[in-house]
């Protein structure tokens, strides 16, 4: 998982207004700050800004119906998505979706095969 | 006397169906109020993994043979990479391949599988031979639907799908 993800995923759980966080979540930013560090020494730390605008921006690399994260996520993390095939998803902000990143091998599962289909690379 | 039926045997089999016998009933109830119930998928991992980008299909709509060719190839999934580890990627075919259309005992979930040949193992639901005479009606704008978006997407029509049920509309 490349440093630009991270940050998207961390802007997402540090997103206000923050309410209680499901255990684990705290561990899983921490794993994901070490991992950035160890790709990219540049790295200081995630950024709200950097990951909203990853999320909307369209890449040209992965399938063409899926430009963007925002293409199935919708543009606003606080509210549902759908998927190409119309089932909803439930917001990826962790402000409204506590359960969320509380399972790393979900959020692997998940980033492998959804950058895969938007970037055009895991 | 076989070992098979001595009493005490006996009296396990009873107080098991005993047991299941009020879940019998509701189903043959479901099966009678039109005959036209698929099983929901029960098992939560199947749930979880296979239910995530489209609503968990109900397995008694495709045959056995053809969760076996979809599990094998998970990695080309529809353009899509569905794949999963090993361990949990065969407890979903065992389940998919155990609840199938064509498995012992579906003899009325089957019968969208009317029409399919025995040595074909078609992937999609929507292009069975009987699912496509059903939705001959349905028409192109119904099918144009920003909501609809998708023939895969049975829960956008059939608000009942993931009970089970298709013939609510
Ligand atoms: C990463 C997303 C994803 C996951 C996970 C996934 N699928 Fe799919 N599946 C798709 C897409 C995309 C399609 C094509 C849908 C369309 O045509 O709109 C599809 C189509 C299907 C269809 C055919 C639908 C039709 O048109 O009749 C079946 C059956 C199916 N999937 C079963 C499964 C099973 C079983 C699993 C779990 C092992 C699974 N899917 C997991 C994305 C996924
Ligand atoms: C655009 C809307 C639409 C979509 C999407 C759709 N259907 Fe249907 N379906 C219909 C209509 C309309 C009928 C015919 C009316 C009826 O029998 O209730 C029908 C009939 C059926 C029937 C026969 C019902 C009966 O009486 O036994 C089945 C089974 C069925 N659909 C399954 C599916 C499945 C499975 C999917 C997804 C793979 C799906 N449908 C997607 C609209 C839709």
């Amino acid at each position: 998982m490349n440093a630009a993800i991270r940050t998207l995923v961390l802007s997402l759980l540090l997103a206000p207004p923050a309410v209680v966080q499901a255990a684990g979540i705290d561990a899983q930013i921490e794993r994901l700050a070490g991992e950035a560090r160890a790709a990219d020494p540049a790295f200081s730390a995630f950024s709200l800004e950097r990951g909203a605008e990853l999320h909307q921006r369209a890449f040209a690399g992965g399938k063409p119906d899926t430009p963007a994260c925002a293409t199935c996520h919708g543009k606003d993390p606080r509210q549902a998505g759908q998927t190409r095939t119309g089932k909803r998803i439930d917001a990826m902000a962790s402000s409204v979706s506590p359960a969320r990143y509380g399972d790393s091998e979900k959020v692997e599962k998940w980033f492998k095969r959804n950058c895969q289909e938007v970037l055009g690379r895991a | 006397m076989s070992a098979l039926y001595k009493p005490s045997r006996l009296r396990a089999a009873l107080s098991v169906l005993l047991v299941l016998g009020p879940g019998f009933f509701v189903l043959d109830r479901a099966l009678a109020g039109g005959g036209h119930y698929y099983p929901p998928v029960s098992d939560p991992l199947v749930i979880e993994e296979c239910g995530g980008c489209h609503m968990a299909y109900p397995p008694s709509m495709l045959p056995a043979r053809s969760w076996q060719a979809m599990m094998a190839s998970l990695d080309q999934h529809f353009g899509d990479d569905a794949s999963l580890p090993a361990a949990s990627a065969a407890r979903i075919e065992r389940y998919l391949m155990w609840h199938a259309g064509d498995a012992a005992g579906s003899r009325h979930a089957g019968k969208l599988l009317r029409g399919v040949s025995a040595s074909a193992a078609p992937q999609r639901i929507s292009e069975l031979p009987k699912w496509v005479r059903e939705h001959r009606e349905v028409s192109r704008a119904e099918w144009a639907d920003p909501k609809v978006g998708s023939k895969a997407n049975c829960p956008a029509c059939h608000r009942d799908a993931e009970r089970g049920y298709f013939d609510d509309d």
